[in-house]
């Protein structure tokens, strides 16, 4: 079963290698150009190919491709503005940008041999700038009335010692699931492609070496059939994942935009 | 016991927090199907709700498979 190893998809390797480079915090690290890099050159190509597409002809009456590209985009600004209000506009640009590329790299990692949202780094990396960019705005906006978010409203005062403390530790896991909820279902998806795949493959193998009789070759298509289901599920998983991000990048934004004051 | 027979016994039992992913992810579409059904006018807007509260149940599912590979793998 050596070559139905369900973790080799996931393995980083160098396209065109650099050698090694000195940088100034981090010390002497390799640089390449990975399979990992050529991959989200693709999804990002792909977008502003999509998107330039989409906008090249525009008519005040979209034609068939102009409404695909308006869909995307007014999927994206209903949901700032319906969770974020007014000043979702403003933040539009990055949720649309997280979502499309999120988006672009589950789509292309089902038709190519590697997924980018699979590896944990490039997830953390993601839910990090998201993180950041709420502690920014909401230090900017609030100063340290940014504390205040861990106080929700209505909370009676004999219960605030154990609100508190719960609602601090929930901000500090939000980057951890953020980036694992991506990469676990982009990984648990794709290993289970490829445990299924392995099956068919194991199957053949062993009729054609003689062994479960004539059982083998009908009793692959099961498997087979399974991976027609789980690549369909898989696209919905793609775009799904994609979208919680986006929703959960605007609330988590309105939390800081919007604070102490709903909306 | 050795080291490694642990190690894939704690994967398999990283497993079992999938039963509580299932419950969870099965009630919020069970009461969404529930309330939709009853007033069905009402449920477009609410799939968005729908998705994020599935996604966060689920978060907790992706946890133990993660400790999962991590035990089988790390």
């Amino acid at each position: 079963m050596a070559a139905a190893d369900p973790i080799h998809q996931f393995q980083i390797t160098k396209l065109i290698d650099f050698g090694q480079v000195n940088l100034p915090l981090i010390g002497r690290t390799d640089l390449a150009f990975t399979n990992s890099h050529l991959a989200m050159t693709i999804a990002f190509l792909a977008i502003v190919g999509f998107l330039t597409l989409v906008t090249s002809n525009m008519k005040v009456v979209p034609g068939r491709t102009q409404a695909v590209g308006e869909q995307l985009f007014s999927m994206i600004d209903d949901l700032s503005d319906g969770i974020i209000g007014h000043e979702g506009r403003k933040l539009f640009p990055f949720v649309f940008t997280l979502f499309s590329f999120i988006l672009a790299m589950n789509i292309l990692g089902l038709l190519l041999t590697f997924t980018v949202t699979s590896q944990l780094a490039i997830t953390a990396t993601f839910a990090v700038l998201t993180i950041g960019l709420v502690l920014i705005i909401g230090f900017a906006r609030n100063g340290f009335g940014f504390f205040k978010l861990f106080v929700p409203s209505g909370v009676p005062w004999y219960a605030i010692w154990l609100v508190v403390p719960i609602e601090f530790v929930s901000f500090l896991l939000r980057p951890f699931t953020l980036a694992l909820r991506l990469f676990g279902n982009m990984l648990g998806g794709h290993v289970a492609l490829k445990v299924f795949a392995g099956f068919v493959v194991a199957l053949l193998g062993l009729t054609a070496t003689g062994g479960l009789g004539w059982l083998g070759a009908p009793g692959a298509v099961l498997p087979l059939a399974m991976v027609v289901a789980l690549t369909a599920l898989e696209c919905l998983v793609a775009f799904l994942q994609a979208f919680v991000f986006a929703v959960l990048t605007c609330i988590y934004l309105n939390d800081v935009v919007n604070l102490g004051h709903g909306h | 016991m050795d080291v490694m027979a642990a190690k894939q016994i704690g994967a398999g039992l990283a497993t079992l927090g999938m039963i509580g992913a299932g419950i969870g992810v099965g009630n919020i579409f069970g009461n969404f199907l529930n309330g939709a059904l009853r007033n069905p006018s009402a449920a477009a807007g609410q799939i968005g709700n729908l998705f994020v509260g599935a996604a966060l149940a689920e978060a907790l599912g992706i946890l133990a498979f993660v400790l999962g590979i991590l035990l089988k793998y790390g």
